[in-house]
């Protein structure tokens, strides 16, 4: 076995200095009903190579890969084009092979890299500090919504209904358990934001108001007036980014008064993978900070008076506090946040703003074609890079068809919200840097074909 | 630009004679190099990324980005070389032995990077129409499969993101199931020995959580269990093998006992490694366990992540799963159950626990580690990985503690504590010495069941050789702490940075670069 450096002499000798006549001596604390004395049967034996990557290679080609396809598909997960560079940096073994920096010393690499991370998604988000990173967007809302609770030691959560279906099951079902109690419900097909009902809504006893920015349907608005009615009644504004790609273009929700910013990174450097692993983003005003979970890098000096960078804060963590922490989450996410931060560095801020302009110019040829087409309204009168349609008809059909036709056309609104009719002939449509305009005219032509 | 080194030799000094001889005027000492942060030496005007477009004028109306942003950026060439520089400041897996216990830092196979970047797998989108992705879809059944028949359990939930989330999805499963038997049991109870994340995990999902006492020989108490097992037990959370590297030779009783009031058998798998293979938990009466992906089945730590905890579960706990999950039908095709058909065919589960699918990333790699090694490859995983740690605790006892080596042979990991070090030397003092030989250190401090502890985990992909010079490096610092060679306290010495000063980073805590660009 090609990764298995002892030899059958090495065995014999260790048993031997051990004082065990066979292996089967050290697994003599397993009882003898439990212990499997062959390898599993029916299972396979080792392979090579070769001969795995040929069945990886396989599978792989069973799949339609999103650069072999006109491809506009968004709702939480977005594609744009990664440097090359990106992918050799975070391969160099120092970084892929190492372990979260306990050891200060011979982590900082890892330490300095988190270090300015934290740094960009503050200023990104427009706020004093950020953390190492969380699992994904969805796992960093609700621990946003608990970290409120803890806050404000209220339990009541007011959910847009303009945030990710997903997002807000993850927090259903973890308030369903943890006694919290949540409004939320389905958005409407409509230009405008629940914002200002959100704001009329929010009360003494909200822990906090949860809105996503651009939100499901791709609609941008201010949150300046709801963050000021939360502020009034004490409770905490948390903004929820999924496509980072945007603030390099509109205002970030610290500047309009978010208390809370988490986000999912992946559309930053990191790529589809079929949903994972991505990367959460957890940033807030620094007078939250000993309330804020996962690991979080300080700057401090070394015995030489050198800068250096350990892990801090940990007396919030589960490692230390145990059933008193502020999360559990122990391993994060971070090569992904690596990943961000590069890409982040070679895009820098002129960068970013241009890459977010090509985008937002790109989604409004898109939307301004795809209008055209008899039957089908853009239903946004704004938004970033994404925006949702309102077809003639079911649109999780229309999705089924244009996949037929090779395009990869959207996500529909009834695979999101499948019990809610109204939302049927929806269709969301995301438009990165990486469409071209072949791809735009194909979609539109194969929509209007499906359509006719 | 402040990467060069104040305290530095300058031309205006003595040739010879300064407070340090051999400083240099970069602060660099050859291979060793300095590096600056990305706001000291990147400008928001600099980017390392060519468009094929001009901007557009764009007019997102009155949310139009005023301010700027304080991002610095760097050509691709300057980019490249900071973050190599900055990697090479860290130890890794890639340069030697990694022993962290519990962490399981073994070799990260090559061909698991090449596979998951095949476009198939790296660039399909989650929400894809399901013909688009009966590939990746079938990655998801295959791993699950395996994973099954591995455990010996029922079904497995693929959804969690790491070990913690999985211990989450686990303890969700029982309180839906709790809650389906009409019951309200509130207290989940939790041995001392356990990583962190167990009593954080049942906090988190509202239990109380108990302390399970343990005996002297480092185990789970059965006696002093079964006299706490009541009608208010949700259950137990059991890491096994344990965190003192022991094996639970009464977990099949242990679990008898938990059913028998109705309670259920959450296992922490963190240290499935060492009996991949060699035990079905299945068979000892566990109901959830989750699996470290980057633990047992060798996807890269990625210095904290990302990780992948799939849940395997009992018949008794697989109806409340998480959705989504892959589900194979007669035809052959695959198929995501998610909201819209978990109504019909999955009507029992407790929801949803995160966005998307799961880590498909890790399920690439973490399937073509598994393929490569096989049934016959998994079971030598183990076995190496227990001669390896039994090889250390033998080979170091007649130097350091080994509290509960007398007992018997050890799993996958070796335990010994600071008894015996010189007045004022610590488990830290040979942590930090072990620096300067080279390695990794241990995992210290944990478990908290025994003083000072050091917890080492060779794993299987360490060569006796390799095993003989970290043997020989720690007996010699291990003996230096007898003896109280005060050079200790001051490791390690030949870092890129000595002790840092963490106390000061807790008090004034500076977590952003707060500069002007």
């Amino acid at each position: 076995m090609r990764y298995l450096p002892l030899t059958a002499d090495d065995r014999a000798a260790m048993l031997a200095a051990v004082g065990a006549s066979s292996i089967d001596d050290l697994f003599a604390d397993v009882p003898p009903e439990a212990r499997l004395d062959g390898p599993i049967a029916g299972l396979p034996l080792h392979a090579s190579e070769i001969a795995v990557e040929r069945h990886m290679r396989r599978l792989s080609k069973q799949n339609l890969a999103a650069a072999d396809a006109p491809f506009f598909l968004g709702a939480g997960a977005y594609r744009h084009h990664i440097p090359a560079s990106v992918d050799h940096l975070i391969q160099r073994g120092e970084f892929l092979t190492a372990y979260t920096p306990y050891q200060p010393e011979i982590a900082q690499g890892t330490l300095q890299m988190l270090f300015e991370f934290q740094s960009q998604v503050a200023r990104l988000f427009g706020t004093d500090v950020a953390n190492a990173s969380m699992y994904d967007g969805s796992t960093a809302c609700w621990e946003a919504i608990v970290m409120a609770r803890r806050i404000t030691k209220r339990s009541k959560a007011l959910l847009s209904t303009g945030l990710h279906p997903h997002y807000r099951s993850v927090a259903r079902t973890m308030a369903k358990y943890t006694r919290d109690m949540l409004v939320d419900g389905d958005p409407t097909l409509e230009a405008g934001t629940d914002w200002a009902a959100l704001a009329a809504a929010v009360d003494k006893e909200t822990s906090c108001v949860v809105v996503q920015y651009p939100d499901i349907l791709g609609r941008i608005d201010d949150m300046s007036s709801l963050a000021g009615a939360c502020q009034a009644n004490g409770a905490l504004l948390i903004a929820v980014v999924t496509e980072p790609v945007a603030l390099g273009l509109i205002k970030s929700p610290g500047e309009m008064g978010a208390d809370i910013v988490v986000g999912e990174g992946q559309a930053i450097g990191v790529g589809l993978q079929f949903g994972g692993p991505y990367v959460g983003l957890f940033a807030c005003k620094s007078k939250y900070v000993r309330q804020m979970p996962g690991r979080l890098c300080g700057e401090t000096v070394d015995a030489n008076g050198k800068r250096g960078f350990v892990l801090t804060l940990s007396t919030r963590e589960q490692h230390i506090r145990r059933e008193k922490a502020t999360s559990n989450i122990c391993t994060n996410s971070g090569l992904c946040a690596l990943a961000f931060s590069i890409h982040m560095t070679l895009l820098g801020e002129a960068g970013l703003r241009h890459l977010a302009a090509i985008n937002h110019g790109r989604a409004k040829a898109a939307a301004a074609e795809l209008a055209n087409i008899p039957g089908v309204s853009v239903m946004n009168d704004s938004y970033f890079n994404e925006f949702t349609l309102r077809l003639p008809t079911d649109a999780r059909a229309t999705v089924h068809k244009l996949a037929e036709k090779g395009v990869l056309g959207g996500v529909s609104l009834g695979r999101l919200y499948p019990d809610n009719d109204a939302l049927a002939n929806g269709l969301i449509v995301a438009v990165t840097e990486t469409v071209t305009e072949d791809d735009i005219a194909a979609f539109a032509a194969a929509l209007k074909e499906v359509l006719a | 630009m402040t990467a060069l080194n104040p305290a530095g030799w300058r031309p205006e000094m003595s040739v010879s004679g300064g407070a340090d001889d051999s400083a240099t005027f970069t602060g660099n000492r050859a291979l060793m190099l300095e590096e600056p942060l990305i706001f000291e030496i990147g400008s928001t005007e600099t980017t390392g990324v060519d468009f094929d477009d001009d901007a557009p004028a764009a007019d997102p109306g009155s949310l139009m980005r005023s301010a700027p942003i304080g991002l610095p950026g760097l050509s691709e060439s300057e980019t490249v070389r900071h973050y190599t520089r900055l990697s090479r400041q860290n130890y890794a897996i890639d340069l030697g032995l990694f022993p962290l216990g519990s962490c399981t830092m073994k070799h990260n196979p090559r061909l698991n990077e090449k596979v998951a970047r095949m476009p198939g797998f790296a660039d399909v989108h989650p929400l894809q129409p399901q013909e688009t992705v009966q590939g990746a879809l079938a990655v998801i059944n295959e791993l699950a499969f395996w994973l099954i028949e591995l455990t010996g359990m029922y079904g497995v939930a693929m959804s969690p993101k790491a070990g913690a989330h999985g211990e989450l999805c686990g303890i969700l499963c029982i309180k839906a199931a709790l809650e389906a038997r009409g019951e309200d049991r509130r207290v989940l109870l939790v041995p001392e020995s356990a990583h962190g994340t167990n009593p954080a995990t049942a906090a988190f999902a509202g239990f109380t959580v108990e302390d399970i006492p343990a005996t002297k020989e480092g185990r789970v108490d059965l006696e002093a269990l079964k006299a706490r097992l009541g009608p208010d037990v949700a259950g137990v959370m059991i890491t096994n093998p344990n965190t003192c590297g022991l094996f639970e030779r009464d977990m099949k009783a242990i679990s008898d006992a938990v059913h028998a009031v109705g309670g259920y058998v959450y296992c922490d798998g963190a240290n499935f490694n060492a009996i991949v293979g060699k035990v079905r938990p299945g068979d000892l009466g566990i109901d959830a366990m989750h699996i470290n992906l980057h633990k047992t089945f060798s996807t890269p730590h990625g210095g904290g992540g990302p990780g992948s905890g799939p849940v395997v579960l009992s018949e008794a706990l697989a109806p409340y799963g998480p959705i989504p999950y892959a589900a194979r039908y007669a035809d052959g095709s695959l198929k995501l159950v998610e909201e819209e058909s978990a109504g019909a065919e999955h009507p029992e589960t407790f929801g949803r626990m995160t966005a998307f699918h799961g880590q498909m990333g890790m399920f690439t790699r973490a399937l073509a580690y598994i393929l490569s090694h096989g049934a016959d490859g998994l079971k030598q995983v183990a076995e190496d990985a227990v001669l390896n740690a039994n090889y250390v605790l033998r080979s170091l006892e007649d130097v350091l503690d080994a509290p509960f080596g007398p007992s018997g042979p050890c799993m996958h990991e070796a335990l010994f504590t600071d008894e015996g070090l010189a007045e004022g030397f610590t488990t830290l003092d040979i942590a930090k010495a072990l620096i300067d030989e080279g390695y990794h250190p241990m995992t210290v401090y944990f478990p908290l069941v025994v003083h000072g502890a050091m917890l080492i985990e060779p794993t299987e992909t360490e060569s006796k050789a390799v095993l003989d010079q970290f043997i020989g490096a720690l007996r010699s610092v291990a003996l230096r702490a007898k003896n109280g060679d005060p050079a200790l306290k001051a490791a390690p010495h030949y870092a890129p940075r000595a002790r840092l000063d963490e106390t000061l980073a807790a008090r004034k805590p500076v977590l952003a670069w707060e500069g002007n660009l």
